[in-house]
């Protein structure tokens, strides 16, 4: 039952993608969903679209994953359009009981549930194909500068990824205390929400224990270990930029110029198409 | 109350692929019986034994308890739960109250019974698996592991279930801690004459005290006799990543050393008398001939 959540799922696949080093990654995203955003026209979606379907391809993912995270939006997505539908003012293109639908608002609507689609399978391409050790790495990486101005970069980074590994384990741990409570013929489910709040108690109270177990194991292992924080700390796996990185970069700055340019040419296509 | 299981196949999925943790399970657990679930890690037998109490449901196939289809609408799980007590792995992981007799109280009181009831059944439990009095009212986290542990098994047996099923109740216990425990389970089983199933992967553990063996590999049963009987496949059961009690290698290499012993043994007694038994033998024969 509670296995079936996903976060941030990694998929295990051997694709050009999940080669790619995890800064690359994160930038590209930032990128594609500034992109989103600034592009103009059904143009400029088209390419960004055609751009996500290659990547889509290229990371060997299957496109039922991504459609996975959709679900999680789609209440959200549904009340957008919904919204923007029937409240924004414009041009009337048909009625229903109190309300009209406006040109701008189916325009609006379109516009919006593409951007929040694409935005949602942009991230999870991400999420997918880096594993989350190597998503810290690279934002720990990515945030370095800030250690000049006394960010504790490093563990803030060391931090999510504990955060990050204790999520799965812990999933486990209330599963499994979950079912030793029914065992014991706990019941979760009826009554009221001050009694459904009580039945709480039996599966929580075991899970924070175990939860400060873990925690102090893992504190004293790694204090084991000697650590101690950023400080020359040097990596098993260091990350370079190797020359497909900068191709990647470059693609992704080649999607943004044409993006911009196809959505410019839309717009002055009519123009174009008079002087001639 | 038997318990019948047939035809059960378990599978679930994991990342997008199907796993069949259960194949095709038939199996009779007849009242009062002393059994043993033994195999490897990921063989299937904790899951086997979730479906005995309706925590899992099967894929496919049936479980009838005392001749009830368990997946029946109108079947009372709750009341089947506190019928077939289960033990889970690590059961201390799950104590959460204040003290250790309110603790063992939660069963009792999950089934709706009267306060007077629900204490006297918690007591008894709590003398069941040998606590002493003392412990009763300090917090169950200051008592050791096996007291926990004890305390843990109480929680289940205050429910006054016909069927005991523990899940490696010996894990992570030190052998004497390990010994008191399987001593004292032996100990209840005599006394309240209740079906206790036990899993494990520890031969030795369980060769000692079950009147039944059922070798769990990959999912489905690939032997279930009586102890003695499994043991003979010994050289199988090392294939799967288990192993005969340890007497019964003693007793192979006796014998490959001229002895003449029986290697039909499986606990350290039975071996005992058995070699004295050849040593008579050799002795009585020795003075013939002298």
């Amino acid at each position: 039952m509670l296995r079936d959540i996903t976060l941030g799922q990694y998929y295990q696949a051997d694709s050009i993608i999940h080669r790619l080093d995890p800064r690359v990654k994160l930038g590209s995203t930032i990128l594609f969903i500034i992109s989103l955003f600034v592009f103009d026209g059904a143009a400029a979606y088209a390419v960004a679209a055609v751009f996500l379907a290659i990547v889509i391809k290229l990371s060997k993912v299957p496109f039922r994953f991504m459609v996975k995270g959709m679900k999680a939006i789609a209440f959200l997505l549904l009340i957008t359009v919904v919204f923007n539908l029937f409240l924004t003012p414009g041009e009337p293109l048909a009625a229903v009981w109190r309300l009209t639908i406006t040109k701008e608002g189916l325009q609006l609507s379109v516009l919006l549930a593409i951007r929040l689609s694409f935005l949602i399978i942009g991230s999870s391409i991400m999420t997918l194909t880096t594993t989350p050790n190597q998503l810290t790495d690279g934002l720990e990486k990515m945030l370095g500068p800030l250690k000049k101005v006394k960010v504790p970069v490093h563990e803030i980074a060391m931090m999510m990824s504990i955060a990050l590994r204790f999520i799965p384990i812990l999933m486990e741990e209330t599963d499994k205390i979950m079912k030793a409570q029914l065992a014991r013929c706990a019941d979760f489910e009826s009554g009221n929400i001050i009694k459904k709040a009580k039945s709480l108690v039996p599966l929580l109270v075991p899970l924070f224990i175990s939860a400060f177990r873990r925690a102090n194991d893992l504190a004293m292992a790694m204090e084991a270990r000697c650590y101690r924080g950023g400080e020359h700390r040097t990596k098993m796996k260091p990350l370079h930029y190797a020359r497909k990185d900068f191709i990647a970069y470059a693609v992704v700055l080649c999607y943004l110029a044409i993006g911009v340019a196809a959505g410019h040419l839309q717009a002055i296509l009519p123009e174009i198409m008079k002087i001639a | 109350m038997p318990i019948i299981i047939d035809k059960v196949s378990y599978v679930y999925e994991d990342t997008g692929m199907s796993v069949r943790a259960l194949d095709n399970i038939n199996l009779v657990i007849p009242d009062g019986q002393f059994i043993g679930i033994i195999g490897h890690t990921g063989s299937g037998k904790s899951t086997l034994v979730q479906h005995l109490n309706g925590l899992i449901k099967a894929t496919s196939g049936n479980i009838y308890f005392n001749g009830e289809d368990i997946y029946a609408d109108d079947f009372d799980r709750k009341k089947l739960r506190s019928k077939v007590g289960l033990v889970f792995q690590y059961p201390e992981h799950q104590l959460f109250e204040t003290d250790v007799f309110t603790d063992v109280c939660f069963g009792p009181k999950n089934l709706g019974l009267s306060k007077k009831e629900v204490e006297l059944r918690a007591y008894q439990a709590l003398k069941l698996v040998g606590l002493p009095d003392e412990y009763f009212y300090q917090s169950p986290f200051d008592l050791s592991g096996g007291q926990k542990r004890r305390v843990a098994i109480a929680g289940v047996l205050a429910m006054k279930p016909q069927v005991l099923v523990l899940d490696e109740p010996t894990a992570g216990l030190d052998p004497k801690g390990r010994d008191e425990i399987l001593d004292q389970i032996s100990k209840l089983k005599r006394e309240t004459g209740m079906t206790v199933i036990l899993v494990s992967h520890s031969m030795d553990d369980v060769a000692r005290y079950v009147d039944r063996i059922i070798v769990m590999n990959k999912g489905s049963v690939m032997y279930d006799d009586v102890p003695r009987q499994v043991f003979r496949h010994y050289a199988e059961l090392e294939k799967i990543g288990l192993a005969a009690p340890q007497v019964t290698y003693i007793m192979k290499e006796l014998q490959e050393h001229g002895y003449d012993v029986s290697d039909d043994v499986t606990t350290i007694d039975e071996a005992k008398e058995e070699i004295e038994r050849c040593f008579t033998r050799l002795a009585a024969a020795g003075k013939e001939k002298g």
